[in-house]
């Protein structure tokens, strides 16, 4: 269950090998995607489903912000780090303020079957694929 | 403000420990300020529960690390990954000021929070001027 080290791993030796071949990433950003990165995202596949995970800690869970519209996830929300005021900083290094991340999702997600849960500050969305186009068993009779 | 008080950070090779040398580790974000009664650091750990935290000092440095924990479904294929690792792992060399006994950690929704304070004998005293 929690095997991500390995199956992380093995996707950066792939795409180690691809930036090797291609000189980049060969994935397109979405076009829609804001620049500055934050949160980082991890995106997985099942048969069953596509998992999303959103690497933002501290965010007010009332910003979150989820949509989905023509296939396209989209995911908003805000973090404010509160700075004191009279204080030193030595560094400054955390994201702070509004974040929107998209993404063109499978054709065969079903937009009413999505859950999202905050915890540890990874926002897990999970998106189920419909029913048809589930890997079935046929019978031969 | 006092100059010494600096956090400084160690080089990458100083802070890995021995078994750890061949895994990837994040370098989580910080942010670092001070205020006369001591140091506060906010980190940002996601997928960090406190079970799976250290903070820890030897001499003077200051090491936080752990480990992520985030549920996958079984047979999960990666199709685009922004983090590529799930150990967390930073470190910072403190003065002798800080009073290391009493450094107060807490974590929520994925930062860590320490706070740092100075020895009673290094905090800032309002010195009267008498007028006579």
């Amino acid at each position: 269950m929690f095997g991500t080290t390995a199956l992380f791993d093995e996707l950066q030796r792939i795409q180690r090998e691809m930036e090797s071949v291609f000189g980049s990433t060969p994935w397109a950003n979405g076009i829609r995607s804001s620049s500055t990165g934050f949160p980082p995202v991890n995106v997985g596949t099942t048969a069953e489903e596509v998992d999303v995970y959103f690497f933002a800690p501290g965010v007010n869970p009332d910003s979150w912000d989820i949509s989905i519209q023509n296939n396209v996830l989209s995911v908003a929300g805000e973090r404010r780090v509160i700075r004191e005021e009279g204080a030193s900083y030595y560094r400054k290094e955390r994201f702070d303020g509004e974040f929107r991340r998209t993404f063109s999702l499978p054709d065969d997600i079903d937009p009413e079957k999505v859950d999202a849960n905050y915890k540890d500050g990874v926002l897990h969305v999970r998106l189920q694929r419909k029913e048809s186009s589930k890997p079935r068993q046929i019978t031969v009779n | 403000m006092t100059e010494k008080t600096q956090l400084a950070t160690k080089q990458e090779t100083d802070i890995k420990s021995v078994s750890r040398q061949n895994e990837p580790s994040i370098r989580p974000a910080v942010d670092i300020f001070e205020d006369e009664s001591g140091i506060t650091l906010h980190a940002d750990m996601p997928g960090i529960s406190r079970d799976r935290l250290s903070v820890k000092v030897e001499g003077d440095t200051l090491t936080i690390e752990g480990d992520a924990e985030i549920p996958v479904p079984e047979g999960m294929e990666p199709l685009y990954a922004d983090v590529r690792a799930t150990h967390y792992q930073r470190s910072f060399t403190l003065s002798n000021e800080m009073d290391t006994d009493k450094v107060e950690a807490s974590l929520n929704q994925g930062v860590l929070t320490l706070r740092i304070p100075k020895r009673e004998e290094h905090k800032p005293r309002k010195i009267e001027v008498k007028v006579g």
